[in-house]
């Protein structure tokens, strides 16, 4: 029974442990309430694990098939499925779900249940997600989702906390429902929501490109590109540590999934015809945004303009259709799910304890937490994509197809090898270097067990992943071959046919 | 036909309103504790509701020489209405004694608004229709006005008054024309008179304009929705809940006997007016609600727009859209019936929680209440998982599949301003600090009705199947 509704348990496990928090958790029962989030989201990340254990790597077809009714008058099916693509993704979900309980422990104070309850829930509407075969399953998982994300960043964020989630909320919602009108297009053609349905629907080229702007613009906010991302360094900014990190790690990544998922398969020759627009965008990102990071004098906003930088890898990859871009760009996502998450971890430690995150008021941190040093800068040479680090892999291999494709694009991408070292280790050289900048500073404390616990999972993720990715290639590789497989055939009715 | 004893079976669940709402007049005058009032009101709603589903059987049946019908649609909107209505007197019980206004003629004039709005759903003629709307009506002008010494409630029943009576008059005269035209006043023979006339007809469509027009108003459709802040703010917050709620399914009901059975073969033209209506509605209900301050304006405001989504469904013209209309229409009876609650929840003696300030910091107030106002909110943003989103997919769907691609867009990108305001409800009571900390004193059966009503918003958005089942099997059987 568990095994063969896998995905369901992932799903619904933490949701219902959520719920459980919301009802007997509460501020004057902290402990049973962080003891009970703790190991609800272990148990969560163990049920994801047979995901992994139990998986057909020669498979290309979606695994661990659910399918039941729902909305019969609709033909509205729960209908899970993953393929290679999806099962890392969720992975990292669970993981990086336990990793923002542990990290929270000491930190929230206030409203501790409904915190964990956010982050539970939020946990299972994005396993949804990344596992929803069904258009209208997948887009309720996708919207419900902001309802969490809205409340976490609105009542534990910083100042401006209030403009930032009205403004998350608001962007993503304008995408979504575009999304939600080309849905419903689609199943006027196919009397389904079924994806696989629309995966073979043909579609004139017209219809194809109204259909991949309206994901598109679902997509695009989530990712976010550029120049939709203007949301993105403001909800990081006012989020809590816990936030950001489930903002970076995996709420950006189910952009990425959905445009593999729904936008490119169901619209191949709109993707084709619009790919110089979409690398356009890409290598702006990639280029343009590097630029903008390296002015940052807030620490989270230097990260969250990194993140969208090293997401315009992703659509990159993408966007070239070749093995190992799409290869490269799915490592690229699950290596910055690790990275982005650690970095604001880093600053979350920083922050705990001098109740700043402005450069400009750290300095010499080295010589009063040596450990955390070690760390931090372990992790700002893996954002900057050293070799060994699993920033490097995706990003190489994406700049190896793009050389590929096109060497100028391919110059332009690899700028971001300077950019990136430039903005992350000026960063890193003016907090953690230099002479101790202030009595705050000579006071601060080294790690605590709790901090280091979560810092050297995330750093040996990093490196595992650097120096052995065919973790994730492992995965990757059938479904990317048939992905380009799909990818390659016109969805153009012939004419006289 | 013609035998009276069918005639009276019928129309029974009508003939106990009527009964028992003049026994409450007369026992309201003598009664020292006026609970019993309360408790025969809500006897007669429970009788009424039990006979509806008991009589009940697929078939359509006509009585009174065919000017009166019981199908499937009246049957399952009567029952909606008494229910919510039983929903609203529970609301309403501790705010009507607080206020002095808990009295026999509150409930004998909701019970003849009850009694108008079953007319209503019932009517296959347009002699009955227009019957039961002015019942309805002059019972809801007489309910604004109810609290005699509020200058602002008076004020507010005078314009309704007025603007009603025109509405009714403007009703009056289409029907006038189209009865003129086509020489019968039953739905079902107008609409096989008009098959053969010819619908460009200048007076047809006149007489077409002057219907919808009248609808448009009691809909409280742009460009007819001057009356609905003013009514909606002025009345008594437990008059608002009421006009706001059950009334719509009579308003609903009554076009659906107008439009789609009696002046069907004219679809095309009225289709027309209804989208105008529909997109000027989501575009100035939702853009006028983000100025308001006051927690009532923004909610008839919001009604507006409501309207315009289900007019989306009505224009459509087919089964599927008249379904869609009508599972809107109880997805936002639902919401509209737990988001007033919610005021009267927070309302007290001598305080009125009708501005949006009055719900700051409600999270740390009653965590579960912020909840409920949560769940409804995001329910009408149209957020999954409630039922507001499936509401409207489904308005939208029925939209799409008829041509109105455009149309839909817009009125997805209006979504987004609604869910601004809505936003910025839950941002008051999640992220804001508590203006005061009054304890919040209400009924249990009020708290754990309110719960329930928000809580199925919820449910319902997790499995709406039943609820449109039961839509599209009313629509179906009725208008074959």
């Amino acid at each position: 029974m568990l095994l063969t509704h896998i995905l369901s348990v992932s799903i619904w496990l933490p949701i219902l442990a959520g719920v459980v928090v919301l009802l007997f958790g509460s501020d004057s029962k902290a402990s049973f309430t962080r003891w009970f989030a703790l190991a609800s989201s272990l148990a969560a990340f163990f049920a994801t694990l047979p995901l992994y254990t139990k998986y057909n790597f020669s498979k290309g077809a979606f695994q661990f098939e659910e399918a039941a009714q729902w909305i019969p008058s609709f033909n509205i099916n729960y209908h899970l499925g993953v393929d290679g693509i999806a099962v890392p993704l969720i992975l990292l979900t669970s993981f990086t779900t336990l990793i923002v309980v542990i990290a929270s422990w000491e930190v929230i104070t206030k409203h501790i249940a409904q915190y964990m309850a956010a982050f539970l829930i939020m946990s299972g509407l994005m396993i949804g997600v990344f596992s929803a075969l069904d258009g209208i399953l997948y887009y309720v998982f996708w919207e419900t989702m902001l309802i969490p994300m809205f409340l976490v960043i609105g009542i534990w964020g910083g100042e401006n906390r209030v403009y930032a989630t009205i403004k998350f909320f608001l962007y993503t919602l304008l995408g979504s429902l575009l999304m939600l009108v080309a849905f419903i297009y689609l199943f006027q053609k196919t009397g389904s929501f079924e994806v696989l349905d629309f995966y073979q629907l043909p579609l004139t080229l017209n219809e194809q490109i109204l259909i991949f702007m309206a994901f598109f613009m679902a997509f695009a906010v989530k990712i976010p590109m550029w120049p939709v991302h203007t949301w993105l360094p403001d909800a990081h900014v006012e989020a809590p540590t816990g936030g950001s990190v489930v903002l970076a790690a995996i709420m950006l990544k189910l952009g990425g999934y959905s445009f593999l998922r729904f936008a490119m398969p169901i619209a191949p020759d709109a993707a084709h015809y619009l790919s110089g627009f979409m690398i356009t965008l890409s290598l702006i990102a990639i280029v343009y945004i590097a630029l903008v990071a390296l002015v940052q004098k807030d620490m989270k906003k230097l990260i969250a303009y990194s993140s969208i930088s090293h997401m315009g890898f992703v659509t990159l990859g993408f966007f070239i259709f070749s093995q190992l871009g799409l290869e490269g760009a799915i490592i690229q996502m699950i290596s910055h799910g690790f990275i982005s998450a650690a970095m604001f971890l880093c600053v979350g430690v920083l922050y705990d304890r001098m109740h700043s995150r402005q450069i400009a008021d750290y300095g010499g941190v080295v010589n009063t937490m040596p450990v955390f040093a070690a760390f931090a800068v372990l992790f700002a040479m893996a954002n900057s994509g050293l070799p060994g680090t699993s920033g490097f892999v995706g990003e190489f291999m994406v700049i190896l197809a793009a050389v590929k494709f096109n060497f100028w694009v391919a110059f332009l991408a690899a700028t971001t090898l300077i950019f990136g070292a430039a903005y992350t280790l000026w960063m890193v050289k003016r907090v953690f270097y230099g002479e101790v900048a202030n009595p705050k500073v000579a006071a601060l404390k080294d790690l605590s067990r709790r901090e280091f616990l979560i810092l050297a999972l995330l750093a040996s993720m990093v490196l595992g992943v650097g120096v052995y990715p065919k973790l994730i290639t492992d995965f990757t590789h059938v479904s990317a071959t048939q992905w380009l497989g799909h990818m390659a055939i016109s969805k153009i009715p012939m004419a006289g046919l | 036909m013609g035998n009276i004893q069918v005639d009276l079976i019928t129309a029974l669940p009508e003939l106990i309103v009527l009964f028992m709402a003049m026994l409450i007049l007369l026992t309201g005058l003598f009664a020292k504790n006026k609970i019993i009032i309360y408790a025969l009101a809500q006897f007669t709603l429970f009788a009424a509701a039990f006979i509806t589903v008991d009589t009940h059987t697929p078939a359509v049946g006509y009585a009174f020489t065919g000017m009166f019908v019981d199908d499937t649609l009246s049957d399952v909107l009567k029952l909606m209405i008494l229910l919510g209505t039983a929903v609203m007197f529970v609301y309403t019980r501790q705010y009507m004694q607080l206020r002095n206004m808990f009295r026999g003629e509150y409930y004998a004039l909701v019970l003849f608004a009850v009694l108008g709005m079953m007319i209503m759903v019932s009517g296959q003629s347009m002699l009955t229709i227009y019957m039961g709307l002015e019942l309805l009506s002059l019972c809801l002008y007489s309910l604004v006005a109810l609290d005699r010494d509020n200058a602002k409630s008076s004020e507010a029943a005078m314009k309704y008054f007025v603007l009603g009576a025109l509405a009714s008059g403007m009703l009056l005269y289409g029907m006038s024309m189209i009865y003129g035209m086509t020489g019968s006043l039953n739905l079902a023979d107008i609409s096989s008179a008009l098959q053969e006339a010819n619908t460009k007809n200048p007076v047809l469509i006149l007489g077409l304009v002057f219907i919808v027009a009248g609808l448009a108003f009691k809909f409280g459709a742009v460009p007819f929705q001057m009356w609905v802040p003013d009514v909606y703010q002025g009345a008594p917050t437990s008059i608002t809940l009421l006009i706001s709620s059950v009334p719509k399914f009579a308003a609903f009901a009554i076009a659906i006997r107008l439009l789609a059975q009696g002046l069907q073969p004219m679809v095309a033209d009225w289709q027309d007016m209804l989208l105008m209506m529909a997109v000027l509605s989501i575009a100035i209900g939702n853009l006028t609600a983000i100025a308001q301050t006051n927690l009532k304006r923004m909610l008839a405001y919001s009604a507006i727009s409501h309207i315009g989504f289900l007019l989306f469904g009505l224009m459509s013209g087919s089964l599927n859209g008249y379904a869609s209309s009508m599972f809107y229409i109880s997805a936002y009876v639902l919401m509209t019936l737990a988001g007033f609650g919610m005021i009267l929840l927070l309302s007290r003696k001598g305080f009125e929680a009708e501005n949006l300030d009055d719900l700051k910091g409600l999270f740390q107030r009653s965590p579960w209440t912020a909840f409920l106002m949560l769940v409804t909110m995001f329910s009408m943003a149209g957020v999954p998982p409630t039922i507001g989103f499936y509401a409207k997919f489904t308005v939208l769907q029925a939209a799409l599949q008829a041509g109105y691609i455009w149309a839909v867009v817009f009125a997805v990108l209006m979504t987004i301003v609604g869910a601004f305001y809505y936003l910025r409800i839950v941002k008051l009571m999640y992220f804001d600090a508590p203006l005061d900390n009054a304890r919040i004193s209400a009924p249990i059966d009020m708290k754990f009705i309110l719960s329930l009503n928000a809580i199925t918003l919820l449910l319902l958005g997790l499995m709406p199947q039943t609820l449109m089942n039961i839509c599209a099997a009313a629509i179906a059987r009725s208008l074959q």
